[in-house]
């Protein structure tokens, strides 16, 4: 460790259609710092499709590469020589879009003669909170819910093995915000603005159900895409009957399903797993209603609950380079140089051998 | 000068060391090309520290890298631009663009000048991407992607006496053209088509992927119904 302290790893996200660019410093004390993160988003050229288009977010990818890795370097203040290592989302994810990060990133560490991790997503997630609240105390929970995955997964330590309790079987909630949102005429991506909206509705309003609670339902599984279905029938049954559609209020009520469903399962499963801390992560995560829901019942239940500030819940580099820095602490052996992008890749695998 | 040449834009995944001088052009003193259309990502790194370590040399002490604009399958081709990109970036050194086909056309007339030719590689979705060149290896026409028949008839009216890349081959019975080699682009040949402006040290254009196809993406159109009417 003490040979590491000072260490500088740059970290590369492209699975979605963020081209993330992250730099941390492995401090002495085992606390990860950030330095940089600097997000390049094709998200305004996917919006009239009203869904991220891989191969749009692939050609935004290419573009935006090296500007946004010369930038981080630029705001991080570390020239080349100063990198130690240089870590990049190997999966899971949209597959070209991968492949463009995985690919700058072998020839960033050839280039430098630092070693190279191909690491997952999911476990960037959850390591990107010790960026803001220091090193995980002891094993935790993470729910994880973007517009790509929705799991629960238990953390022992950072760079060791990743448990997933449960997962979406259809829709990732970030995906049935896009879907309602597209229901209810609000733009493209769909979660901040059913967030907004939905201040102003009721969310007691309407009864919409919540997926997988029954008693012989998998506990800790979700599943959004009957919600979403229930949304449009309702909503079409109004302007069938020719009423107005009470937009905020079926935000709000289908927002209110969501997070109910995320939380009172998460929180099962902290009780139940005997776990006591809780990290939120993914884009999911910037909404306001989650966020109050969770302190509650979390509350409640004496659970701590560690919710990293919303630019870092959502897609970016620094959550790679803050896995990258664990996974050089830990003296996990690097990756090897004819690693694929996983498109894939199973959340039990940390980093690519 | 010592250049490193990268090609992904066909099925070939094309890596070389490359001298290059004035007189006597590009030498090739290390090179690896992989036919692999689905691991280009997997290839291309590891074949880039082979053929440096293969020339006794570093990477740092590359002049200039050359690297093929395609046209070709984006995802492989991306995967060749981002790797130059990003090398060029951390190296501090030129990136110097060429269209694939022209790396094809240089190899073919170096060994056998003075007749015209058509450079096809395969683009997929039954069509190719092609480009023409007259007696002196100027390109005169292209590149362009097209279904092998469209350019058949529009060599009506062209004189074309030959027919190079794996495209070529592969379309050969509706080309009606003998087909000479190379089938993919070769390290000397993607050198040579740049030659110019690395010995210049120009500043290299930009390094723009020639994708010739927009993405496949549909505007949503009105929603769809759950219920039952």
């Amino acid at each position: 460790m003490s040979a590491l302290a000072g260490a500088v790893v740059l970290g590369i996200e492209t699975s979605c259609d963020e081209t993330g660019v992250g730099v941390v410093r492995l401090r002495a004390d085992g606390h990860v710092e950030l330095l940089a993160d600097e997000v390049a988003s094709s998200v305004d050229e996917h919006a009239r499709f009203g869904g991220v288009v891989p191969e749009v977010a692939s050609r935004a990818h290419l573009e935006a590469m090296v500007p946004t890795v010369r930038r981080a370097m630029e705001v991080a203040g570390v020239r080349p020589s100063d990198v130690d290592a240089v870590a990049v989302t190997a999966g899971p994810g949209l597959a070209g879009a991968l492949l463009v990060g995985v690919a700058a990133a072998k020839a960033y560490a050839t280039a430098w003669g630092v070693p190279l991790y191909g690491v997952n997503h999911l476990s960037a997630h959850v390591a990107v909170d010790t960026l803001e609240h220091g090193p995980l105390p002891g094993p935790a929970l993470a729910l994880l819910v973007s517009g790509g995955h929705s799991s629960l997964l238990e953390v022992a330590d950072l760079a060791g093995p990743v448990n997933q309790l449960g997962a979406t079987i259809d829709d990732a909630a970030g995906e049935a915000f896009d879907k309602v949102a597209r229901l209810l005429g609000l733009p493209f991506p769909g979660g901040p603005h059913i967030d907004r909206v939905a201040r102003e509705g009721d969310p007691d309003a309407i009864a919409f159900p919540r997926g997988l609670t029954g008693p012989h339902d998998p506990a800790y599984d979700f599943s959004f895409s009957g919600l979403k279905t229930a949304v449009a029938r309702w909503v079409e049954a109004a302007e069938r009957a020719g009423r107005s559609v009470p937009v905020a209020d079926v935000a709000a009520s289908f927002q209110e399903a969501v997070v109910d469903v995320l939380t009172a399962k998460t929180v099962r499963a902290a009780r139940e797993r005997g776990v006591d801390h809780l990290i939120i992560g993914g884009g999911v995560a910037a909404n306001s209603r989650l966020r109050w829901m969770a302190e509650q019942r979390c509350a409640d239940a004496g659970i701590t609950l560690r919710v990293p500030r919303p630019k870092l819940c959502t897609d970016n580099g620094a959550m790679v380079a803050a896995l990258g820095a664990h996974l050089l602490a830990a003296g996990v052996e690097q990756s090897s140089w004819d690693i694929p992008a996983d498109p894939g890749l199973h959340v039990s695998e940390i980093v690519m051998p | 000068m010592l250049v490193l040449a990268i090609d992904t834009a066909t099925p070939a995944v094309t890596t070389g060391l490359v001298q290059l001088d004035a007189a006597a052009g590009p030498r090739t003193l290390a090179s690896r090309v992989t036919v692999n259309a689905r691991a280009h990502g997997e290839l291309l790194t590891p074949q880039v520290r082979e053929v440096v370590a293969e020339a006794g040399a570093a990477l740092g002490d590359v002049d200039a890298l050359v690297c093929g604009a395609g046209p070709g399958p984006f995802t492989g081709l991306r995967v060749g631009l981002v790797t130059a990109a990003a090398l060029g970036h951390a190296l501090d050194r030129p990136v110097y663009p060429v269209a694939t086909p022209d790396a094809i056309a240089y190899d073919v007339f170096r060994d056998a000048p003075g007749q015209e030719l058509l450079v096809v590689t395969d683009a997929r979705r039954r069509e190719v991407y092609w480009a023409r060149y007259d007696e002196t290896g100027a390109r005169v026409d292209g590149p362009n992607v097209e279904r092998p028949a469209e350019l058949a008839d529009r060599l009506a009216g062209a004189v074309v006496r030959r027919a190079a890349g794996q495209g070529a081959e592969l379309y050969a019975d509706v080309l009606g053209l003998p087909v000479t080699a190379p089938g993919f682009p070769s390290p000397a040949g993607l050198v040579g088509a740049a030659a110019d402006a690395v010995l210049s040290r120009a500043t290299p254009a930009p390094l723009t992927p020639l994708y010739l196809r927009r993405p496949d993406a549909v505007e949503p159109g009105a929603r769809k119904r759950v219920s039952q009417s």
